[in-house]
């Protein structure tokens, strides 16, 4: 077993572990805990495939970003006491189906798919600068649209979330 | 083998081959993580001990005092007792505390700072990993403290540690912006984000001096808002003693809040070491573009000196702020970031990159 091998395998042990645990948890806040968990360890599985951007990336926006914004909700929301409660066989049998039916999905383009053998030399590590070109580059595979299309969304999003928690004068 | 202050590369790499020659590759790999994992920890707790007791001296002089001046010549060996009497010191048992939450907390802060500093080069060659992307990489591991914070400050069932646990979480996502931002300026001036290559390229001149004022101005605005970041004072409302007794870490004891005071410092020293290589060149001697002579002169002073030198300067200038500037209102602390420091980071990135674009850089 190389040593990649093995930190593959620990990072796949605690994605599975805590993911199952993320779902089953009847306190909230473990559950973002375990979700945060989930997020960390799949940010070490693209350090170990060196796309250190992605990873880094993965670490300040969902790990740093958006768990710390779920924790910052329930802090704000719910008391220590509580508990979810057990939802009950009607809901647990079609989430368990949509969710064994995703799996079935990925899991056969997977194994149906053609992974080459060899990977080319010097694709192995996407250099960060061909990123940022790609990122501002209008031509083809540029994406300098969607970049821009994006940012007017965030900004609906945002005026819509301030005119949303704006008190009326009325 | 020749070994020099001035250049580790030889040193590692010597250490690599043998434990290549003697070892299967795994083991070697093993061996190797296991050496720098306990020398990081050791320099960690040493560095981490020093800071404390520095921060008392600073104070002390700071209020006119002596300070701890009784065990060992200066009362330097004061923060090793204190350390002593933390590891004896019961662990308080709470009883409608979220336990696990409760003892995983200052775990997460912990390891947060300690994956940071992995990323930071301290000599020559004395580099544990050197990243393409290291001061994104610093950002992004830094970033996961505060969900310590959070969990400390809620799952002890404590008013007082979830208005402090509240506070820093405010303060430190907010202040976050500032700090990648201003390193964005530098890294508009450097053209890379690899802290090597970042040192190297202050090899004429560090880059506080290159890039003219929008530098300047960015390094100014580094120290306020890593000053927020790792909650201290002027912006340590999140601990405010006269307020929430001790905030986020009241119901912590023993080693478990020692956890909470070492990451503390240590997010001390480690922004401190971003602003010392990225502002200040790091291990790079103080060198002028030219004179070839006094860069010399600069020289013979070895790396690790001049990078323990301006890391502990700038560690100076926080706690000289501390010890100085009364304590901010949470809405004083968030019109400051987003009111001036964001607005003036902007406008600062722009006129950064109109500067490289135009080569008016040295």
């Amino acid at each position: 077993m190389t040593p990649n091998q093995l930190m593959f395998a620990i990072f796949s042990a605690v994605i599975i572990i805590f993911s199952i645990l993320t779902v089953t948890s009847r306190r909230i806040l473990r559950a973002a805990t375990y979700l945060l968990f989930v997020l960390v360890a799949t940010g070490g599985m693209y350090f170990l495939l060196r796309f250190n951007f992605l990873a880094a990336i993965q670490l300040t926006l969902y790990a740093g970003g958006i768990v710390v914004l779920i924790i910052f909700s329930i802090l704000l929301t719910s008391h220590i006491g509580d508990k979810l409660e057990q939802p009950d066989l009607k809901k647990i049998i079609p989430a368990f189906l949509a969710a064994a039916a995703g799996m079935v999905i990925t899991v056969f383009t997977i194994l149906k798919h053609n992974f080459p053998q060899e990977v080319a030399a010097g694709t192995d590590r996407t250099d960060i600068r061909v990123i940022a070109k790609s990122l501002i580059s209008t031509e083809k595979f540029g994406y300098a649209l969607p970049f821009e299309v994006i940012s007017i969304l965030l900004l609906a999003a945002m005026v819509g979330a301030i005119i949303l928690a704006k008190k009326r004068n009325d | 083998m020749n070994f020099s202050i001035y250049d580790f590369t030889s040193f590692t790499q010597w250490i690599d081959k043998v434990l290549y020659d003697n070892l299967p590759a795994f083991w070697a790999i093993a061996v190797e993580m296991t050496i720098i994992g306990v020398a990081i920890l050791l320099f960690y707790a040493l560095i981490g001990l020093f800071l404390v007791y520095a921060e008392r001296k600073v104070c002390a002089f700071m209020q006119n005092r002596v300070g701890p001046n009784r065990v060992g010549p200066f009362g330097f060996f004061q923060t090793i007792a204190d350390l002593f009497k933390l590891l004896m010191k019961e662990l308080v048992y709470i009883k409608n505390a979220d336990k696990l939450l409760f003892n995983i907390a200052p775990f997460i802060v912990i390891i947060a700072s300690f994956m940071a500093i992995a990323a930071i080069p301290f000599a020559k060659g004395l580099h544990a990993i050197d990243f393409d992307i290291g001061i994104l990489y610093v950002i992004a591991v830094s970033s996961l403290g505060v969900v310590g914070i959070l969990l400390a400050g809620w799952s002890s069932n404590n008013k007082y540690s979830l208005i402090g646990a509240m506070r820093s979480g405010a303060q430190i996502v907010s202040y976050e912006l500032s700090v990648g931002l201003s390193l964005v300026t530098i890294i508009i001036l450097a053209g890379t984000m690899q802290f090597s290559a970042i040192v190297e390229g202050q090899a004429n001149g560090w880059f506080i001096f290159k890039g003219h004022i929008p530098a300047f101005i960015a390094f100014i605005v580094f120290l306020i808002a890593s000053t927020a970041e790792t909650n201290r004072g002027p912006f340590d409302l999140a601990e405010a003693e006269s307020e929430l007794t001790a905030g986020f870490h009241t119901e912590y004891s023993g080693i478990k809040f020692a956890f909470f005071f070492l990451a503390e410092y240590m997010n001390m020293f480690i922004v401190a070491s971003i602003a010392a290589t990225v502002f200040l060149g790091g291990w790079m001697p103080f060198h002028v573009g030219g004179w070839e002579g006094f860069n010399h002169i600069m020289d013979f002073i070895p790396p690790f000196v001049w990078y323990i030198g301006k890391t502990f300067f700038i560690i100076w200038i926080m706690m000289w702020f501390k010890w100085t500037f009364p304590r901010l209102r949470i809405d004083q602390l968030l019109t400051l970031e987003w009111k001036y420091l964001l607005p003036i980071n902007l406008v600062n990135i722009l006129i950064m990159a109109f500067i490289v674009l135009m080569g008016w850089h040295f």
